[in-house]
């Protein structure tokens, strides 16, 4: 089975929990053995793991011809394209874009990420796709999240083959119900259009179908699940304060998040006892709000902000921790707990998230229940029993969760979807 | 000839509140009174009231032919008494039938029996005195909560005087046995045990309205066919369950009353009849000792005590609370020991079982077994740092030497009343001797008296 996949990020840069599950997802995938994956990201950095895959680079395929040279191009995007694959992308130029702004090699630059001019990219992103679409064979088009949705249809429209999307996020999620209406045009063109939509939790499906008016039986539910953690990260030492509990927030510092009420919460549990330290990590724009909040309760010695944390340094903070706490308002998934769960770290959610759903071995709480969330990390730090059942069940229960069974189920998805 | 003897067990705990861990320190009361009254009072107009009601009805119209038994713990009595008297009054309008046996259970309807010996003899005793006060007799046989039983315990209830205990017929301790017999504790064969049929039990409590069973509808002659059917040596059937079950797991809608209703006349028509735990264990001798070396009981399809101790949650907190149950022991505080049988009703630790058996676990007002876990821990904090600030800094070792020194101390009380009053013996005769002396003395005195007198006046002057 041939697949093509639009999508934004790739690991090792990654912002969010996308990346991580493109990953995870396609990796799972190719153990099946007859799959072959496509995977077109804007912006390659050359580092990627394409052993089980092949990136497509969009800022090398050409959109307008140019009379370039082997050497020339080899010198120029070697590092993420081959020179025969940009001659081969170059045959399927499909009309003339030499009024866009274009470089050397007639192909479109991204700045990576999520920039200012986020639309002018997912634009030029789904142009890209025509060219890519004309020269590639597949048999499924599989788009993830709304910023490769319109190139999905243009995929679609193009090969006439069937479309996918994959919704990680929506913007109600992303706003808590201010949605953006371009963005909700997007997303709401790329539902209508898919032939079927798969969404990362029975949360984000119930949206899909009532803010979104999907048919129900279009839509179903595919929950993440996590790689297993590599040698070198399990050797991490656990740095442990004797006498000292630790509670960590892990995660962008946002609205959709709930920070606020992690504050909340911690600050009742310092009423009762002194030998806990709170840790909110990560960056956001609710950041200063937050140290000041911190600040008006009077517990800002023993509530901690480290700032933004990436790759090892976020297993170091997880392992350092007694207790993993994501209080988010609306996740969609949300992978962090079982990344968590894989430390062995005791873990509570917020029942508003979607990998409540798959587990089992952790606290749920509501996001807006401040006490309940007291009550458990209370409960977590001072009974050693709990602290040490959540670690072993949850450890296992993570352990169970794989990629491999739920690559299968999209196997039989698609093959749902192709009739096959 | 075939009997059946029938067990009815009523208990209702006391429900903890929601108790967060700001409040352990400041709130000593723990429990949600709302729930209590409005769940007790539906117990009994759903099950308990309308089910007595049908039993005397039956005991009435069979001419004493149906008989029964009961056990009520001492918690659920409590709460029938304060919530739904009415019911303890069927239950004494049944026993003035003579046709009804109260049976004896730990007070708390808790697990001491599997953790210390001391508390299990003293809530049983307790239970039995209370019984006796309500309906007039004291009971002769024991269940304990759950049914669970093992050689340890049979031996515990016949020191206490016990002549019989009911227990499961479970098939992991039966093996090719029948629970048609009476059988004996392997440590004491005095103690006669009735071990409960749970197919034709829980044809009643399990699955008598449930349309996808096979045998649903469910007629009293079937029951009494299958049960007039077995091999003529099985004489003893017993059918053992919670009362609730009547009621709240089958609703009345199901005809249940009908069918129980009808059993008398299907019996007598077979030649069976029904008889109380005592009646069996006086009229049918014991098989042979049976060896139950691990508690059993009736829960779940282990019938072990898995569903109360199954993870570490349940067992810390079963080893907490009975961390302290020396010092309850000696405690004159009444208000502690209360507190101590409601946190000790198994059904506590019930709500924190993780076990997955396909049954939706009912877990009051949890959501989770960590967030019963949570709440339970948190008035047991409150709890025992009551307890603990009536004996400060002290470890149950040293507790124990306390007693012991209490003990030795009325030992050596004695002994040194014994030698002071030798002492005062030899004092007094002492004395007597120096009185005399004295005596002796003072006479002498006397004489030499007007002589010093006359020495001192000229100082004087």
């Amino acid at each position: 089975m041939k697949v093509l996949m639009f999508g934004w990020e790739f690991p090792p840069h990654i912002s969010g929990g996308l990346g991580t599950a493109s990953y995870g997802l396609t990796k799972g995938f190719v153990q099946q053995g007859d799959v072959e994956i496509k995977f077109c990201i804007p912006k390659p950095y050359g580092d990627e793991d394409n052993s089980f895959l092949r990136i497509v680079a969009m800022n090398s395929v050409p959109i307008v011809w140019k009379d370039v040279n082997h050497d020339y191009v080899n010198s120029r995007i070697g590092k993420v394209m081959t020179p025969e694959e940009y001659y081969r992308y170059r045959e399927h130029i499909y009309s003339d874009f030499s009024y866009m702004h274009t470089n050397d090699l007639g192909c479109m630059e991204f700045a990576g990420g999520y920039p200012d001019n986020l639309h002018d990219e997912i634009n030029n992103y789904s142009i890209i796709a025509g060219v890519v679409a004309r020269t590639e064979e597949f048999d499924i088009i599989h788009s993830h999240d709304w910023l490769t949705y319109p190139a999905g249809i243009h995929a679609k429209q193009v090969s006439g083959k069937k479309l996918v999307i994959h919704v990680h996020a929506t913007d109600f999620d992303r706003s808590r119900g201010n949605v953006n209406p371009t963005v909700y045009a997007i997303e709401k063109n790329g539902m209508d259009n898919a032939d079927h939509i798969f969404c990362v939790s029975e949360l984000t499906r119930q949206t899909v179908i009532h803010k979104y008016h999907q048919h129900p039986d279009k839509v179903s539910t595919l929950h993440n699940a996590v790689t297993p953690l590599s040698q070198d990260i399990l050797d991490i030492e656990p740095k442990k304060i004797p006498g000292e509990k630790v509670v960590t927030f892990l995660g962008r510092i946002t609205m959709q998040k709930g920070p606020e009420y992690f504050v909340e919460a911690a600050a009742q549990v310092l009423k009762k006892t002194k030998n806990i330290r709170f840790c909110m990590a990560g960056s956001g724009d609710m950041m200063n709000d937050m140290i000041r909040l911190v600040a008006q309760r009077g517990i800002s010695d023993r509530f901690h902000f480290p700032g933004f944390m990436r790759g090892r340094q976020v297993y170091e903070c997880l392992k350092a921790s007694d207790v993993y706490i994501m209080p988010s308002v609306s996740e969609p998934f949300g992978i962090s707990p079982l990344e968590a769960m894989q430390c062995d770290v005791p873990t509570i959610i917020s029942k508003q998230s979607g990998c409540a759903e798959i587990l089992d071995k952790c606290i749920k709480t509501d996001y807006w229940d401040i006490n309940a969330m007291a009550d458990a990390i209370y409960s977590i730090c001072n009974n050693d029993s709990l602290y040490e059942y959540l670690k072993v069940e949850g450890r296992k229960e993570v352990d169970s969760i794989t990629w491999e069974d739920v690559a299968l189920r999209l196997r039989r998805m698609y093959e749902k979807v192709l009739g096959w | 000839m075939k009997t059946i003897c029938f067990y009815f067990e009523l208990h209702q705990i006391r429900q903890l509140k929601r108790y967060r861990f700001f409040d352990i320190g400041s709130d000593h009361y723990y429990y949600d009174d709302y729930a209590n009254e409005s769940m007790t009072t539906e117990l009994a107009e759903k099950s308990y009231v309308p089910a007595l009601q049908a039993m005397l009805e039956m005991i009435k119209e069979s001419n004493g032919a149906f008989k029964v038994a009961f056990s009520v713990s001492g918690v659920g009595l409590e709460m029938l008494e304060l919530y739904a008297p009415q019911v303890i009054e069927l239950l004494h309008e049944i026993n003035r039938t003579g046709c009804c046996e109260f049976l004896c259970e730990p007070y708390s309807h808790g697990l001491s029996s599997l953790a210390s010996k001391e508390v299990f003899m003293e809530e049983v005793m307790r239970q039995n005195r209370k019984i006796k006060e309500l309906f007039g007799k004291k009971p002769k046989v024991l269940r304990n909560s759950g049914l669970i039983y093992s050689d340890e315990i049979g031996e515990m209830a016949s020191q206490m005087g016990f002549k019989g205990m009911l227990s499961e017929g479970a098939k992991h301790i039966l093996a090719w046995k029948s629970p048609h017999f009476v059988y004996n504790c392997a440590l004491a064969s005095n103690l006669k045990l009735l071990l409960r049929d749970y197919k034709l039990s829980d044809d009643i409590s399990l699955r008598f309205s449930n349309p996808e069973w096979s045998e649903y509808p469910l007629f009293a002659e079937t029951y009494i066919d299958w049960i007039a059917q077995f091999p003529e040596e099985e004489q003893v059937i017993n059918i053992f369950m919670n009362l609730a079950a009547i009621g709240m797991a089958q609703p009345l809608e199901s005809h249940i009353l009908d069918f129980l209703k009808a059993l008398p006349a299907c019996a007598a028509a077979k030649g069976i009849t029904f008889s109380t735990p005592s009646e069996v264990i006086d009229n049918h001798k014991s098989v042979g000792p049976l060896e139950v070396p691990y508690p059993l009981s009736w829960m779940d399809e282990e019938r072990d005590a898995s569903s109360w101790l199954g993870n570490t949650l349940q067992r810390e907190a079963f080893n907490k609370l009975y961390s302290v149950a020396e010092r309850i022991m000696i405690t004159d505080d009444k208000k502690l020991k209360q507190d101590f049988d409601y946190l000790q009703a198994a059904e506590n630790l019930r709500f924190m079982t993780t076990k997955q058996n396909g049954i939706i676990t009912e877990r009051c007002i949890y959501e989770s077994p960590y967030d019963a876990f949570t709440n339970y821990m948190n008035i047991l904090g409150d709890f025992l740092a009551r307890v603990r600030a009536q004996y400060p800094d002290m470890d149950n070792e040293e507790l124990g030497a306390l007693q012991q020194m209490i003990d030795n101390q009325e030992v050596e009380i004695v002994q040194l009343e014994a030698e002071v009053e030798q002492l005062k013996a030899k004092l007094a005769a002492k004395a007597k001797k120096s009185a005399k002396k004295e005596e002796a003395a003072a006479e002498a005195e006397a004489e030499e008296k007007p002589k010093r007198k006359c020495g001192r006046k000229p100082k004087a002057e």
